[in-house]
């Protein structure tokens, strides 16, 4: 049986993949390769923060504690985000960053529209909302990774490269923790199984287009669903909390 | 991907004394002026100058905002930055689309923003060092904005018209989204107080730069007034501004930082309006000239955006045309 704190906990991690993913994207706004870009990352950046705020807030009444939403966006150690690591690595360049998006909103959208059918009401709402949302996620980056693969040799190689980095991290994205586990056994929250296939056939399909090759991965990196980060994420949360770290208890 | 058909723009009418006359005659029947109709050369250069500045600025406007979106103080505040700094980028695409109707393209004017060519907003060389820079660029430079861009809804020119129309709801909010921000600074802890009247300090005189030389001195004004480009002279909007917003740092208990503010009964015709310290020039035109404490650094980092994604603009021409002959070639073999 899932008790509120493994509800919570899994909602939490959740949250955490959006909001550090969101952080990631909405460095880019200013500095895009086109104005065009300099809109559609921010944009994106607002669902994903939009998305993150939800989930908290939700998990601050689960839990009964007392917690906001920005104790927990701000105010937790790095052992304490349970983000997987993908979303927090360095956005390179605009391949690695278009990516990195595609495979994560190809890894949401099946998940959003499984939580439609949720024993929780009130995620069955986010997940209406979130699922078309992030319908355009995929459509904008899937267009991007076809654009860049099957541009220049430049973009290409780019392109090719970036798989090679990220491809990696994208086995973290089906970890089920005991406590998410717990959640699916009530009904609460889709089996992460299940989403594998639409995953791949969401990403395959775009490769296609974009003549890429799915790697093979000899040594996939997970880590963050157990709070085990990398390198750049310290200085990522120095960034994240500097103003609550800066003026405690303060309102803003 | 930026060079969009030039619509035949640079027509060459014959500026007779009679063509001229009645071109006048149409702006002050106030009927708007659309882009396929004839027009002064120097009608149209003075828009294309005026709007293409106005488009940089919503860009280069982007940056110093942009500085603060990763370290918000809370996620409401970080959701609401974002969807301003992309609301500026959304102004600066319809105010080049709008200069595109006048016979130039997207990629020229971006090209003479980086040779520094072409000017922006003073304004966005002042630094944000802390986060009040936020709240007094919604509630001082937007204001200031505001005064400006209302009376451009009923500019001459039917596009810059139209474009202002969208471009002061979404000002409006900004600023009162800044104010209420400065406001719970205010409210704050004295800490937080000391940062919001810092950042009023720094931006109010900028603030009041914002709406140019004086009428004096100011070059362009005449014509403009003349041409219904312009409503109102620089000094005229300066003071509007000032009006407006000395009450507003009142109320939240604030000191503007000028010690000969004061109110003056007979001003404006007698309804009153504050008289103001004078506005050091020398930095103005310092800051102007590419002296101001951002400006190299600003222009460096478009510059950057613009050299760091030549190949993605490049990937995506090139994949445009592969697509374009992919289809001709199976249309060839269909046949």
């Amino acid at each position: 049986m899932a008790t509120n704190a493994d509800f919570a906990n899994t909602l939490i991690a959740l949250a955490d993949d959006h909001l550090i993913l969101g952080h990631r994207l909405s460095q880019w706004c200013g500095h895009a390769p086109m104005l065009e870009e300099d809109l559609s990352m921010p944009n994106m950046a607002l669902d994903l923060i939009g998305q993150a705020r939800n989930l908290y807030s939700y998990a601050c009444i689960l839990e009964g504690s007392g917690r906001s939403e920005d104790d927990l966006a701000f105010l937790r150690s790095d052992r304490e985000y349970k983000n997987c690591l993908m979303v927090e690595r360095p956005n390179g360049d605009f391949a690695h960053t278009i990516l990195r998006e595609l495979y994560f909103a190809a890894f949401m959208h099946p998940y959003w529209e499984a939580a439609q059918s949720s024993a929780d009401k009130t995620i069955c709402g986010y997940a209406q909302k979130a699922e078309k949302e992030i319908a355009y996620h995929i459509r904008h980056c899937g267009e991007w990774v076809i654009r860049l693969g099957d541009g220049t040799k430049e973009s290409a190689e780019r392109m090719r490269k970036a798989v090679t980095a990220l491809h990696p991290y994208t086995e973290e994205l089906f970890t089920i923790t005991p406590a998410h586990q717990a959640c699916i056994d009530a009904g609460l929250l889709p089996d992460l199984a299940t989403l594998k296939s639409a995953w791949s056939m969401t990403i395959s399909t775009i490769f296609k287009d974009a003549f890429l090759e799915i790697p093979e991965i000899a040594f996939p990196q997970e880590g963050g669903r157990d709070g085990r980060h990398t390198e750049d994420f310290g200085h990522l949360l120095s960034e994240l909390q500097f103003m609550q770290r800066a003026y405690p208890g303060q309102k803003w | 991907m930026y060079s969009q058909g030039l619509i035949g723009a640079e027509d060459n009418v014959e500026e007779t004394p009679e063509f001229l006359e009645e071109f006048q005659a149409r702006i002050d029947r106030e009927e708007k002026i659309e882009p396929n109709d004839p027009m002064p050369s120097a009608y149209r250069k003075t828009l294309i100058r005026q709007i293409g500045q106005h488009a940089h600025s919503e860009i280069v406007g982007m940056l110093p905002e942009g500085n603060w979106i990763t370290r918000a103080p809370t996620l409401r505040r970080k959701a609401a930055l974002l969807a301003k700094v992309q609301d500026e980028g959304g102004h600066g695409l319809y105010l080049y689309a709008a200069a595109e109707t006048l016979g130039v393209s997207r990629e020229q004017m971006t090209e003479e923003l980086l040779s520094g060519k072409a000017k922006y907003s003073s304004i966005f060389n002042y630094p944000t060092p802390t986060w009040a820079d936020i709240g007094a660029i919604g509630w001082l430079v937007d204001g200031a904005a505001i005064m400006n861009q209302v009376p451009l809804c009923r500019c001459s020119f039917g596009p810059y018209a139209r474009a202002m129309v969208r471009v002061c709801k979404e000002e409006s909010f900004h600023q009162r989204q800044g104010y209420e921000l400065m406001m719970t600074l205010a409210e704050g802890s004295p800490e937080q107080r000391e940062m919001a009247q810092d950042a009023l300090n720094r931006w109010w005189w900028p603030s009041l730069m914002m709406f140019g030389p004086h009428d004096s001195d100011s070059t362009n004004s005449d014509q403009s007034m003349k041409w219904k480009i312009k409503r109102f002279t620089n000094d005229e909007l300066r003071q509007k501004f000032v009006d407006a917003t000395v009450p507003q740092a009142e109320r939240i208990g604030l000191t503007m930082p000028d010690p000969e503010l004061k109110w003056n009964a007979d001003k404006n015709d007698g309804e009153g309006g504050y008289d103001f310290g004078s506005i050091d020039w020398d930095e103005f035109w310092r800051v102007v000239k590419g002296g101001g404490p951002m400006n190299v650094d600003r222009l460096a980092a478009r510059k950057k955006a613009w050299d760091d994604g030549a190949w993605v603009r490049e990937a995506a021409l090139a994949h445009a045309q592969k697509r374009r002959d992919r289809a001709e070639a199976s249309k060839v073999a269909a046949e």
